[in-house]
């Protein structure tokens, strides 16, 4: 099933072009890495996905109104914000808003999703913390589990590991390669290619105001692709432990 | 939670019951109340419900008007230093109410004065969202919101400025202190059909607020439409501010430090926030206007000076506290 179509995706921000021209079809099951260097639009390419920023061209979420695209779609954006000093539990339970009639208080359904994503996201024993009185780290960790917690079929977020240690980004990507074999799907902007192509199904490889590459991570981490997009060599190889990528230079 | 709420609501009831006992006219508590439910001849059913029964209600309404849009505010602007005023609200009504006392407008026609005063509100409210945009962030009507009450503020020393008459200056002066003595049920049926719309329009924007929790862009995605929610906001609070300028003038420290002190009490969820900061305005605009009349009942302390006094310390207080639990 189709989750997300984009077609023929344009933004141009203060009359420079982001990206033009991107299509794609994100089904069901896939778990897929926005790849590219900075600035290469992935934020912006979400973001015009989900309607928060104007763009030419056609979103799917966008055939939707906004109440029944965040039954849909849930987005974890890059910026950590988290305005007031509530409770982990609270904060996590922002993400069944668009599933709650105006006033109404969580359901027994509701308060088992936000359990779920806690315990996803290994935050049980911080329930009851502040959440602004946490790291950057755990606050990034708090924010999936928002993410989680709003239970869509699509879920996208941007920079969703950068800051969490070694043990929590792997886990992180564990569970969002876990929701991809239930028969969700995942859009997720990262930076640490190594796990991108450890986890990710699909990664699609934006640069140069497109789309450059789009497909398995070994299609798409070519030494011809990462030379021209990226200005890198790396050690791509198919080892006993699984793939292993490891940026090496940086190509003058 | 329930306690918070219990707590508030029993202390509110319990001034509004002192604020109706407390007075120059010495009427005994169970008389008084007697002459305000079942009326009859005499002074004291005159006293209870033409004077300190207004008096009451008003301190109840405005008291919850500026809590309530003190924490839609603040929850908007996900900011506890923002208060109601700052949209230029209070501002431009003060400047309706002193054109009013000049040209002489207010001592024509007891409707003068709030009437002018309240256009002086819609005037300046339609001015900020004219000039912040009908997709703008919350920067731009925060800016728009100081460009206005900095406008307003001039042309309210200008009129002072050229006052001729030395009287009209005095009132203005004091009128624009805050005060709610000698306001009578005409004050309270003015302003009471626009505070309700403005309730009305701010007490449902919690769930939003409590999505802005995670940022305006993250609040779009849960399905929150900014835009209108920005638009109700700002309407709902000229409605109720402008109300409460209109009929009591300005008021200040009451929407900054009730929604301050409460936060912690409510788990800083801003739905919950709206619900007890209006109760606990209500409780200190009651408690403010009750000490006026203890305090110095024969020198007319003003309201708004009061809740300056004390505001002004409490929030120096919360920012010391703040200050010490940064690293």
């Amino acid at each position: 099933m189709t989750l997300l179509a984009l077609d023929d995706l344009a933004v141009d921000l203060r009359g420079r072009a982001i990206f033009a021209g991107v299509s794609a079809r994100i089904e069901a099951g896939e778990f897929v890495g926005l790849i590219g260097p900075n600035g290469a639009g992935k934020t912006t390419l979400m973001r015009a996905a989900l309607g928060l920023v104007a763009a030419r061209g056609h979103s799917s979420l966008l055939d939707h109104r906004a109440v029944d695209r965040a039954r849909h779609a849930a987005w974890m954006p890059q910026a950590r914000d988290i305005a007031w000093p509530v409770s982990v539990e609270a904060l996590v339970a922002l993400g069944r808003v668009p599933h709650l009639p105006t006033g109404r208080r969580l359901s027994a359904e509701d308060q088992a999703h936000v359990d779920a994503a806690l315990a996803a996201m290994g935050l049980e024993g911080m329930r009851h913390r502040t959440a602004t009185r946490l790291s950057g780290g755990e606050q990034a960790r708090v924010l999936i589990a928002r993410a989680l917690a709003q239970d869509t079929p699509l879920l996208m977020a941007d920079e969703p590991i950068a800051g969490l240690d070694p043990a929590h980004q792997i886990a992180t990507m564990q569970v969002f390669a876990g929701l991809a074999r239930d028969g969700r799907a995942v859009i997720a902007s990262l930076h640490d290619l190594g796990l991108a192509a450890r986890h990710c199904t699909r990664l699609l490889l934006l640069g140069e105001g497109g789309i450059v590459a789009d497909g398995p991570p070994g299609d798409v981490l070519t030494p011809d692709n990462l030379a021209r997009v990226f200005h890198v060599n790396a050690w791509f190889a198919d080892t006993p432990h699984g793939p292993v990528f490891q940026p090496l230079e940086v190509i003058e | 939670m329930i306690r918070v709420f219990a707590a508030l609501a029993i202390l509110c009831a319990a001034l509004f019951i002192a604020a109706l006992l407390v007075g120059p006219a010495q009427i005994g508590a169970i008389e008084g109340l007697r002459a305000l439910i079942l009326g009859g001849e005499g002074p004291a059913p005159l006293v209870m419900q033409e004077i300190r029964l207004p008096r009451a209600l008003l301190a109840v309404m405005i008291g919850l008007s500026l809590g309530l849009s003190g924490a839609a505010m603040q929850g908007y602007l996900r900011n506890p230093l923002a208060e109601p005023g700052l949209i230029g609200v209070s501002g431009s009504a003060a400047l309706g109410a002193v054109v009013a006392i000049h040209t002489g407008f207010s001592a024509a026609w007891a409707y003068g004065l709030p009437l002018s005063a309240l256009a002086g509100a819609l005037a300046g409210v339609a001015l900020v969202i004219a000039l912040a945009g009908p997709r703008g962030s919350s920067l731009t009507l925060i800016l728009a919101g100081i460009a206005i009450s900095a406008m307003a503020a001039a042309l309210t020393s200008l009129v002072l400025n050229l006052s001729s008459n030395p009287f009209a200056a005095n009132e203005i002066v004091f009128w624009m202190m805050g005060s709610l003595a000698d306001r009578s049920m005409m004050h309270v049926g003015l302003a009471l059909p626009l505070m309700v719309v403005g309730w009305a329009m701010l007490l449902p924007l919690g769930r939003g607020l409590d999505a802005l929790t995670l940022g305006e862009d993250a609040a779009a995605s849960m399905g929150v439409r900014l835009t209108r929610m920005r638009l109700v906001l700002v309407v709902g609070t000229a409605c109720v501010v402008g109300a409460a300028t209109a009929v009591a003038g300005a008021i200040g420290f009451v929407g900054l430090v009730v929604p301050h002190i409460l936060r912690p009490l409510v788990g800083a969820r801003p739905s919950r926030l709206l619900w007890a900061s209006a109760l606990g305005g209500a409780v200190m605009v009651l408690a403010a206007d009750l000490a006026v009349r203890l305090i110095l009942p024969e020198r007319d302390l003003k309201l708004g000076v009061l809740t300056a006094l004390v505001g002004a310390p409490l929030f120096l207080h919360l920012i010391y506290k703040t200050r010490r639990e940064l690293p």
